[in-house]
């Protein structure tokens, strides 16, 4: 069914490059996902608090301004951002290639994705609670920091794994332009060299992180979140 | 003590505009327990929104104490507003914090060191009788409890002023005259001032002392509650007051005639004789009546004909009847 030396290769990936792609991967998927969310975070939540019925409305032409932008960055497929992305790449880390190159356009690419999330994590919260806040003369900052992350949390993090496991996939898509990890392993040795074993391999690696991920979501909300019984 | 001085709010909608309030002057005495009723959409929430500036009223000026809270800037706002308490229908409580935490809330906001906010916390909760739901998160309490943890909240900053907006309206009668029996506590031990909004007659009559009857977005009078409940003046207030009113103005009949039957022959069928022997009709008007042992027990309400001698007639064929006590109604509750 396998071709010869087939079996070897694997082996051979398996005791030398694994635990690197492992790392790589891990690496491509939460360091971009944390960036992308110092990013998104805050301007999700300008997304929520600067809206015309917010708590603190900024001018129209701003809001208006920041929802294209996002709205555009959000349109344009990763592959091509990818490439695009490179000069900024070169600029910021020095290289175009490998693990590293490929965490800008992560990062870039998955910003205006997870500032949507956080505005509609946000939006969840009570606008009635705001008010008594609002009540008690809580400030425009006590009244994020106090009110809105907290109360909003448990959709931040089940939003946070969305985010992780959606940027897992594009890292795992820059294998095909020189990224690394374990997306690297299945086009590399699997597609390019036709190994299907190696291929098989490196996808049911995949599936089984994606579940682990989802799955300490899971764990991680319902423990976060107060109004299950 | 709260002046409210000409206060009008006007909404601009897709649809024009919208006043909601027009032209409100009110004064709130220090330590009053002062009602607010109207029907839904009479601009209760708006008004007492405008109390602490929720809600920017168009024109006016609000006065607590003789200061301006239209004039002040935002930070002098967010220190007034920490001296007028407020509660809501649907308790707007943090669902990620427990019942402690939430008393803790305005403490935090106010800079109050960790452990010193949570004693005075549990002090709160001891207050309002709920000392023993400090760890339970508003999810596990039911609505009693939770509007005891606002009230709590409420009280952290130690206000001089508590609005209540709709506070009882979720709540079903038992816990309703609970709540109200602690806001009454409240008022009378710490002294603070109650604004209570409400839709429900029963929530004034227990509990305030004074009321303005708010509709479409006017005061339509104002006074203390025995005076307003028992002659209201305004069209509003006597619709207030006196919702069966209305409905028996448009009865036919302008006398009313309540049978009791007690022990009555049952065999004679009273409207039916009266309309075949006597030719007079009368209209049942609600009837409650069991037939024990062929006899007749209950009570009856007739409208009498608008005729003065058929009406005559036929109460004098009703009192010769045995067993049966009439007597004539001016109203009656269906």
């Amino acid at each position: 069914m396998f071709s010869e030396g087939e079996l070897e290769l694997l082996q051979k990936i398996i005791s030398q490059g694994l635990l690197q792609a492992l790392g790589e991967t891990l690496l491509m998927t939460f360091v971009p996902t944390i960036l992308a969310f110092v990013i998104g975070l805050p301007l999700g939540i300008l997304l929520v608090t600067g809206d015309e019925k917010g708590i603190r409305p900024l001018p129209r032409w701003l809001m208006k301004l920041l929802h294209f932008i996002i709205n555009i960055l959000r349109s344009v497929p990763f592959l091509i951002l990818l490439i695009v992305v490179l000069p900024l790449s070169r600029a910021l880390v020095g290289t175009t290639v490998g693990t590293r190159a490929i965490l800008v356009p992560l990062v870039v690419a998955a910003f205006p994705f997870v500032a949507r999330l956080v505005e509609t994590s946000i939006r969840e919260v009570d606008p009635g609670v705001v008010e008594a806040a609002q009540s008690m003369g809580a400030s425009t900052f006590q009244i994020i920091w106090k009110v809105l992350i907290p109360e909003a949390r448990p959709a931040l993090i089940a939003n946070f794994m969305v985010a992780l496991i959606t940027i897992f996939g594009y890292g795992a898509m820059s294998g095909a332009v020189g990224g690394g990890g374990i997306g690297r392993i299945a086009v590399n040795y699997g597609y390019n060299r036709y190994k299907p074993l190696v291929m098989y391999f490196a996808v049911i690696l995949l599936v089984i992180l994606v579940q682990l991920f989802q799955s300490a979501g899971n764990v991680l909300v319902k423990k976060a979140d107060k109004r299950i019984r | 003590m709260i002046e409210l001085v000409k206060l009008s709010k006007t909404f601009s909608t897709a649809d024009g505009q919208v006043e909601a309030l027009k032209d409100i002057s009110l004064r709130i005495e220090d330590g009053d327990v002062f009602g607010i009723i109207g029907l839904s959409g009479a601009g209760k929430s708006t008004l007492v929104r405008c109390i602490n500036l929720l809600e920017r009223p168009t024109e006016g000026h609000i006065l607590v104490d003789g200061r301006d809270l239209t004039a002040l800037s935002s930070r002098e706002l967010r220190k007034a507003r920490k001296s007028i308490g407020m509660i809501f229908q649907g308790f707007h409580l943090l669902m990620q914090r427990t019942a402690l935490e939430n008393v803790c809330f305005p403490l935090e906001l106010a800079g109050v060191k960790r452990a010193e906010a949570r004693r005075r916390a549990l002090e709160l909760l001891e207050l309002v009788e709920l000392p023993d739901k400090a760890g339970a998160y508003p999810v596990q309490l039911s609505g009693g409890p939770k509007q005891r943890v606002a009230i709590a909240r409420a009280l952290a900053s130690e206000p001089r002023v508590l609005l209540c907006d709709e506070a009882t309206s979720a709540l079903d009668p038992k816990t309703t005259r609970a709540i109200l029996e602690l806001l009454r506590k409240l008022n009378r031990e710490l002294g603070v001032t109650l604004v209570i909004i409400t839709h429900e007659m029963r929530v004034v009559e227990q509990i305030c002392s004074r009321v303005a009857i708010l509709d479409g977005g006017e005061i339509q009078e104002t006074g203390p509650v025995s005076e307003v409940f028992s002659n209201p003046r305004s069209e509003a207030g006597r619709r207030l007051v006196l919702p069966e009113g209305e409905k028996i103005h448009v009865l036919p009949e302008n006398r009313l005639v309540r049978l009791v039957f007690d022990g009555a022959a049952a065999t004679e069928p009273i409207v039916a004789s009266l309309a075949a022997r006597q030719g007079i009709l009368l209209n049942i008007l609600s009837a409650d009546t069991h037939a024990i042992g062929g006899k007749t027990f209950g009570s009856m309400v007739l409208g009498l004909p608008q005729d003065e001698t058929e009406a005559a007639r036929a109460l004098l064929y009703l009192r010769e009847i045995p067993g049966l006590t009439v007597e004539e109604v001016t109203d009656y509750v269906f």
